[in-house]
């Protein structure tokens, strides 16, 4: 058996930039594939299906809007989990957070529907990125002091947070000119994001979350902190060793990322329902799409950006052929989990190479 | 006192059922080593198929069978993300379960609103049905609420006195040292995530075929995240795990109870997951006190070393 060739898989010491991005992109287009397959499977023509979701994302103006709209949540919110994800700190529960920013929000514009825009709107994101990072934060205080699983609190969390908006839209935020549907008042004029022209994007909202996406980038980058937060999530042990204070790094990376996601939640009342909605009506799991923005950016904040207009694409684009085809909103997770499980399947080819190796000879 | 007791159970019972099934499969899953989050979404699949299955064949049975299939093909899934290219396992278990949400809510469309074909109906029991009390509420349930309460028996034997669960268990505390003495690590893995998606499988369709009778999209809403948690508050003891699913039937006695004082069903919805964060700060305290963990090994992908 002298010489005889073999595969050896081992493993990659420093994935090249290249290989990633490269990853990244064949990911997509094998979940894309997939997704094909599926819909050919229940007897949807696959091809119809890509034309839909292209043209509709990215084939006219107004989808190409939309795309933007769609993209500023999953923005903000995706910055702030390639935060907490680096800390390994697994933050499932952004969309409760996001709805919690809303609630925030909302209660600020419909106290003080009088006040100036210009001290109204900085006083609802202040608001929103408060009841985001509050929210975020029991999971991490739990799971500091208690050891609590975050994956499971930050998740339940989801659920109460959901029912939170539930009760106010049907109780005691009801407005009472809304004939019994469950929305709050609109919001004075004051209280609105102003928009781009005629299309629905709340371009000051776009800007905080790209001005957000650099900030993190600086933090995990250039600062001292940042290092600590890579340090603990790659190697806790030797963070500790090093004297890295586990507790102050786990509650600042939830305080960051519950209030990014708080803040994505004023954009979305404040920026294109103007009001307070039963919560699917607020955010079509803009907190759960976000995890795929974070993962597919390999947590890269600036890659973020990109990340987010794509799944925001997505969004459109999945919108419209579940709209042309009569499917139930939930159609979109089809996309959302094909492209996670193959983002992550992805990964293997940028952390391992295949080599073709010759056994030494005796 | 003994009537209120006895009503509690009657109704704890079947609702605690199917987060049984799933908790005793996930008890297996990751005494194996493997942590499926996608229990909610193999869970949502199987009820969906469950329904559709019964629905175009007439026969319950074979939707249940299909339930449990469906949800152990979805786990193989999970089980090649994990085990085999061994990638993290907490987020192909989300992926999973956003897969399972949104593939039942779009092949499930044609059947929202269908009166089900056929349903699970209640057994009696010879002799036990009869008894007076007891009888019309212990032995008049359907027959997966007796499948579900004979397997805590067997998997527990099974898991801690059979060479089958020194296996298991050896895997998941210290796969290296399983290998070394010929265990294949892989086989039992893949076994036991599939065995995980057969049970959360099962739960779904006991949902959608018995509790419920009818496909609701969504209708899962959130068991699929209490079983997880319902995993480490019975310690990965299946045993446990019987005390725990019923625990949480019993919550939903409790909404029923407190909805005619007027309060809100929307903060009365809050109670299973603000009871599930407590059972979790619970138990974490109490596995420490009692330094039984978690398996060893979980959620730590193995591969020989060369």
């Amino acid at each position: 058996m002298k010489g005889q060739r073999y595969i050896w898989i081992e493993r990659r010491l420093y994935p090249s930039l290249r290989m990633e991005v490269l990853a990244a992109i064949l990911s997509i287009l094998l979940a894309l594939l997939a997704i094909g397959v599926l819909f050919g499977v229940v007897g949807v023509d696959p091809l119809f299906v890509y034309r839909r979701i292209f043209m509709g994302a990215f084939g006219s103006l107004f989808g190409l809007s939309e795309t933007i709209v769609k993209a500023i949540p999953l923005m903000l919110v995706g910055v702030g989990l390639t935060l907490a994800f680096r800390a390994r700190m697994w933050n499932i529960g952004a969309e409760g957070q996001l709805l919690m920013g809303a609630i925030a929000a909302t209660g600020v514009a419909l106290t003080f529907p009088d006040l100036p825009a210009g001290v109204l709107l900085p006083a609802m994101f202040v608001a929103g990125f408060v009841g985001g990072a509050l929210w975020g934060l029991i999971p991490a205080l739990l799971k500091v002091y208690f050891r609590a699983n975050e994956v499971l609190t930050s998740l339940m969390l989801v659920y109460v947070a959901s029912e939170a908006v539930n009760y106010l839209v049907y109780g005691p935020w009801r407005g009472p000119e809304e004939m019994g549907f469950p929305l709050t008042s609109k919001f004075s004029p004051a209280a609105q994001l102003p928009r781009l022209l005629n299309t629905r994007i709340h371009y000051l909202t776009l800007l905080l979350a790209l001005l957000l996406a650099v900030l993190v980038y600086l933090l995990v980058r250039r600062t001292r902190l940042g290092y600590e937060i890579r340090v603990t999530g790659e190697n806790p042990t030797a963070a500790r060793y090093a004297g890295m204070d586990y507790t102050k790094i786990v509650l600042l990376v939830m305080l960051l990322s519950g209030g990014l996601a708080g803040l994505a939640g004023v954009g979305e009342v404040a920026g294109i329902h103007h009001r307070m909605h039963y919560p699917a009506g607020i955010s079509p799991g803009y907190g759960f799409t976000a995890i795929i923005v974070a993962w597919l950016a390999r947590l890269n904040p600036l890659a973020a950006i990109l990340t987010a207009f794509l799944l925001g694409g997505l969004l459109v684009g999945g919108h419209s052929i579940q709209i042309a085809l009569g499917l139930p909103v939930a159609t979109i997770h089809i996309f959302n989990g094909v492209i996670l499980l193959f983002v992550l399947g992805g990964e293997l080819f940028t952390r391992y190479q295949i080599r073709l190796k010759r056994r030494p000879e005796p | 006192m003994v009537d209120f007791v006895l009503s509690v159970l009657r109704v704890a019972i079947p609702a605690g059922t199917p987060l049984l099934f799933g908790t005793l499969g996930e008890v297996y899953a990751e005494r194996s080593g493997v942590l499926n989050l996608g229990i909610e979404g193999m869970m949502i699949m199987g009820a969906m198929t469950g329904f559709g299955v019964t629905h175009a064949t007439g026969n319950v049975w074979l939707g249940v069978v299909a339930a449990a299939l469906v949800g152990g093909l979805l786990a193989l899934l999970h089980a090649f993300t994990s085990v085999t290219l061994r990638v993290n396992q907490v987020v192909s278990g989300l992926g999973l379960t956003m897969l399972g949400l949104g593939l039942s809510g779009m092949l499930g469309k044609r059947y929202i609103g269908q009166p089900p074909a056929a349903r699970l109906g209640a057994v009696t029991l010879p002799v036990l049905s009869d008894l007076p009390v007891l009888g019309s509420l212990f032995f008049r349930f359907d027959p997966l609420v007796y499948l579900a309460v004979i397997l805590v028996p067997v998997l527990w034997f099974v898991l801690y006195k059979t060479r089958w669960g020194v296996t298991l268990r050896s895997v998941g505390e210290n796969p290296a040292a399983a290998d070394a003495l010929g265990v294949n690590v892989v086989a039992v893995r893949y076994l036991a995530v599939f065995f995980g998606g057969v049970m959360a499988g099962l739960g779904g369709g006991y949902l959608s075929l018995a509790h419920t009778p009818a496909w609701i999209e969504g209708m899962t809403a959130g068991a699929g995240w209490i079983v997880i948690a319902l995993t480490i508050f019975a310690m990965w003891d299946p045993a446990r795990a019987l005390v725990g699913a019923y625990l949480f039937g019993g919550v939903r006695v409790l909404q029923f109870r407190l909805q005619p004082l007027g309060i809100s069903p929307n903060l009365l919805n809050m109670l299973p997951f603000i009871l599930t964060i407590l059972v979790l700060l619970l138990s974490a305290g109490e596995t420490m006190r009692k330094r039984i963990g978690a398996p060893e090994a979980l959620m730590q992908p193995y591969a020989r070393e060369e």
